[in-house]
C-alpha cells in the first residue's frame, strides 16, 4: 500500500496512464460497467491509500454512476479506507476463535510498540494504524494479523516488536 | 504430505493430498499429479451424464448448507438461452473456517479443474471466483494460477480442444462477511452493497444479472472434479455406513487443541478421534468444555455431548447441532463461555447487512445485554430476554445471518447456565467489559 495523500489535498485523477489500462482491462471481464465497481475501488485504493470524495467522484465519472451511489458502495465494504491511514495498515484478529487463544493480548502489544494509543488511531509518527478485526479465516494459526498485504500467522505479543521492524 | 501437520493415519487425503507441497502450485506440477485428467474426462461427456454422476456421488454443498450438488446443478435451464453463470464461493469467514484458504493456497489448480467441470455441467461459460479480500496471498496464488490454466489450454475459447469456451474472472470482495451469502455474493459481483435477495426467485432461474446461475462452495467445487475421474462409487463408498453424507470432509480445527489445522476425513468418523486423536486432545492439565463444530453459527455441544457424534451432517443434528462449515471451535476449561458468546454476538452485530429489522436489532441488543451482564450489570430477568429476542431473530428475516447469531447464544444459555448465573450473581466479574 502506497502512502495515503492528505484529506486536505486536492484531488488529482487516479485513473491516467499505467492504471486507466488496468480499469480498461476489467471492462471486457463482466457485463456491466456497474460490476466494475469493486475492482475499480481496489485500483483507487491501490494507488492512494484510501478513497476520498474527490475519488469517489472519479470513479462514478468512469463507471457512470452517481457519486451517491458509490459512497453507499464504499461505506458497506470495510477494507475501503474512507480516510486516510498509516503507512502500514495492522489489522488483527480478535473474534472468539482467536480470542481464546490470546488474540486481544497481541492487539494490546501491538498498540504498544507502534504507539498508536488505541484501536482505529494513526501513530503520531503517521506509521502505523492499529484495528481489531472480525475473522481473518485462519483460526488454526491463532492469531493471524494481516499488515498491509502481508499475511502473518501465528503472531505472539512476544514476536510484535521483531515484526515491527519490518515495517519503516 | 499434509499442512500444518503430516496427514495422520486415519485421515482419508483426497482434497488435501497435495496440502504443503508447493511443486502442486503451477500448472505442469498439477498436471504431473494426475491434474486436470477430471475435466478432460467431462468433456468427453455429456452435460447430463456429468450432473447424474455428481448426483449418484451424493456430493453435497460443503459451504455449510448440505445441499446435494448434483441436484443443484440439475436445476440449471437445459437450454441456454441467457448467458449461464457458475460462482466459486471463496469468500470464507465464518469463524472456525479455514479449510478453502489451504485448497486455495496449495492446489488452485485443483479449484480451477472442478469450476470447469462444473460450468461445464450447467452450461455456463463463464466462471466468477469470488475470493473474500483479505486473502491477499491466496489472491495472487489464484491470479497467477488462473493465467497459467489459460497458457495450458484448461480455460479460454477451446478448453482442451473441445470446442467449448470457459472462462474465469477473480472477483476479490473487500471486507463483508455476509457476501459469503449467495445473494448477497451475486450483488456484490454486479457492483452493489452486499445484501442478501429475497428468494425466490432462486439464483438458477434469475441470479448474476437475471441469468441462470449457480453458486458452489470451493471445496464443493474441488471434490467434483475428483468424482469425475475416479467414479461416483468410488466417492459413495468413501463414508461409514450413512448413505446420505458420502466423501471425504475438510475440517478446520481451530481453539485449544495440542494441533490446530485442516484434517480430511471421511464422512461418519467419531468426532472424539478427531479431537482426541488427530489434534492431539487438549493442552496439558486442561479439559474439555465445549465444541461449535460447524463455524460459529451452529449450537454449541458440550464435551459430554461430543461422545459418539458422528462427524457426518445427519450425525451432528442428531447431537443437536449442524457439521455446517466443518469448521470447529474447540474449548477447554479456560473458556468464559459468556465472554466467548458476547463476541460472537459482537461479530454478527458488525457484520450484519442490517436491513432486515430482527437482524440489525437483534443482533445489537444482543450483544449489549451480554455486555451488560459481563460488566455485572445483569439482571436475572437478562437471560429470558435473551431467549425472546432470539425467538424473534429465527426463521424471520431475509437470510439466515440472524439465526446464526441467535443460535449460540441460546445453546449456551441453555447448556451453561451457571457461567450466566455465576455474572449475574456477581459471584464472577470479567476485566474485559466495562458498562
Amino acid at each position: 500500500m502506497s502512502a495515503g495523500h492528505s484529506a486536505t489535498e486536492a484531488h488529482q485523477p487516479v485513473f491516467v496512464g499505467e492504471v486507466r489500462q488496468k480499469l480498461d482491462a476489467l471492462f471486457p471481464k463482466y457485463p456491466t460497467r456497474q460490476a466494475c465497481l469493486l475492482p475499480a475501488l481496489w485500483l483507487v485504493q491501490e494507488a492512494r491509500g484510501w478513497i476520498s470524495e474527490g475519488a469517489i467522484h472519479e470513479v462514478a465519472e468512469v463507471l457512470s454512476l452517481t457519486p451517491a451511489y458509490v459512497k453507499g458502495v464504499v461505506t458497506f465494504y470495510t477494507m475501503y479506507h474512507t480516510h486516510p491511514v498509516g503507512r502500514h495498515f495492522i489489522q488483527v484478529c480478535t473474534t472468539s476463535p482467536c480470542n481464546i487463544c490470546g488474540a486481544e493480548d497481541v492487539a494490546k502489544a501491538f498498540l504498544q510498540h507502534t504507539g498508536c494509543g488505541e484501536l482505529g488511531a494513526t501513530s503520531p509518527d503517521g506509521r502505523f494504524t492499529v484495528i481489531e478485526v472480525e475473522c481473518l479465516g485462519a483460526c488454526g494459526f491463532a492469531t493471524p494479523v494481516l499488515i498491509d498485504d502481508d499475511f502473518i500467522e501465528n503472531v505472539t505479543p512476544e514476536r510484535v516488536p521483531g515484526i515491527l521492524q519490518g515495517y519503516k | 504430505m499434509g499442512y500444518p501437520h503430516p496427514t495422520h493415519p486415519k485421515e482419508q487425503a483426497v482434497l488435501s493430498k497435495h496440502f504443503g507441497d508447493a511443486g502442486a502450485r503451477t500448472f505442469d506440477g498439477w498436471v504431473k499429479r494426475g491434474g486436470y485428467e477430471g475435466l478432460k474426462k467431462a468433456l468427453g461427456m455429456t452435460r447430463e451424464q456429468v450432473i447424474e454422476e455428481v448426483k449418484a456421488s451424493g456430493l453435497r454443498g460443503r459451504g455449510g448448507a448440505g445441499f446435494p450438488t448434483g441436484m443443484k446443478w440439475s436445476f440449471m435451464p437445459k437450454d441456454v438461452v441467457k448467458p449461464h453463470y457458475l460462482v466459486c464461493n471463496a469468500d470464507e469467514s465464518e469463524p472456525g473456517t479455514f479449510k478453502d484458504r489451504e485448497i486455495l493456497r496449495w492446489t488452485p489448480h485443483q479449484l480451477i479443474e472442478g469450476c470447469a467441470v462444473g460450468a461445464y455441467a450447467i452450461g455456463a461459460e463463464r466462471i466468477y471466483i469470488y475470493i473474500r479480500g483479505e486473502f491477499t496471498a491466496e489472491h495472487k496464488i489464484l491470479v497467477k494460477a488462473v493465467e497459467e490454466a489459460y497458457q495450458g489450454g484448461a480455460l479460454g475459447a477451446n478448453v482442451f480442444g473441445s470446442g467449448k469456451r470457459i472462462d474465469l474472472v477473480v472477483h476479490r470482495g473487500a471486507g463483508a462477511y455476509i457476501c459469503g451469502e449467495e445473494t448477497a455474493m451475486m450483488n456484490s459481483i454486479e457492483g452493489r452493497r452486499g445484501n442478501p435477495r429475497i428468494k425466490p426467485p432462486f439464483p438458477a432461474v434469475a441470479g448474476l444479472w437475471a441469468s441462470p446461475t449457480t453458486i458452489n462452495n470451493v471445496e464443493t467445487l474441488s471434490a467434483s472434479s475428483h468424482i469425475i475421474r475416479e467414479g461416483a462409487a468410488w466417492y459413495k463408498a468413501l463414508c461409514r455406513g450413512n448413505p446420505k453424507s458420502t466423501g471425504t470432509k475438510l475440517f478446520s480445527v481451530c481453539g485449544h487443541v495440542q494441533r490446530p489445522g485442516n484434517y480430511e476425513v471421511v464422512m461418519g468418523t467419531p468426532m472424539t478421534d478427531l479431537v482426541f486423536d488427530m489434534c492431539g486432545g487438549m493442552r496439558p492439565g486442561r479439559t474439555l468444555k465445549a465444541v461449535i463444530p460447524g463455524g460459529s453459527s451452529v449450537p454449541i455441544l458440550t464435551a459430554k455431548e461430543i461422545e459418539g457424534c458422528l462427524l457426518d451432517y445427519e450425525g451432528v443434528v442428531e447431537k443437536g447441532s449442524m457439521l455446517g462449515s466443518g469448521g470447529m471451535i474447540v474449548m477447554d476449561d479456560s473458556t468464559d463461555i459468556v465472554y466467548q458468546v458476547m463476541r460472537l454476538a459482537r461479530f454478527y452485530a458488525h457484520e450484519s447487512c442490517a436491513q432486515c429489522t430482527q437482524c440489525r436489532e437483534g443482533t445489537a441488543w444482543t450483544t449489549r445485554i451480554l455486555e451488560r451482564i459481563l460488566a455485572g450489570q445483569g439482571k436475572k430477568e437478562d437471560l429470558n430476554l435473551l431467549l425472546d429476542l432470539a425467538d424473534n431473530m429465527t426463521g424471520k428475516t431475509i437470510c439466515v445471518l440472524s439465526d446464526s447469531c441467535a443460535a449460540p447464544v441460546v445453546s449456551a444459555i441453555k447448556k451453561f447456565p451457571e457461567e450466566f448465573d455465576a455474572y449475574i450473581s456477581r459471584a464472577r466479574t470479567s476485566s474485559l467489559v466495562t458498562a
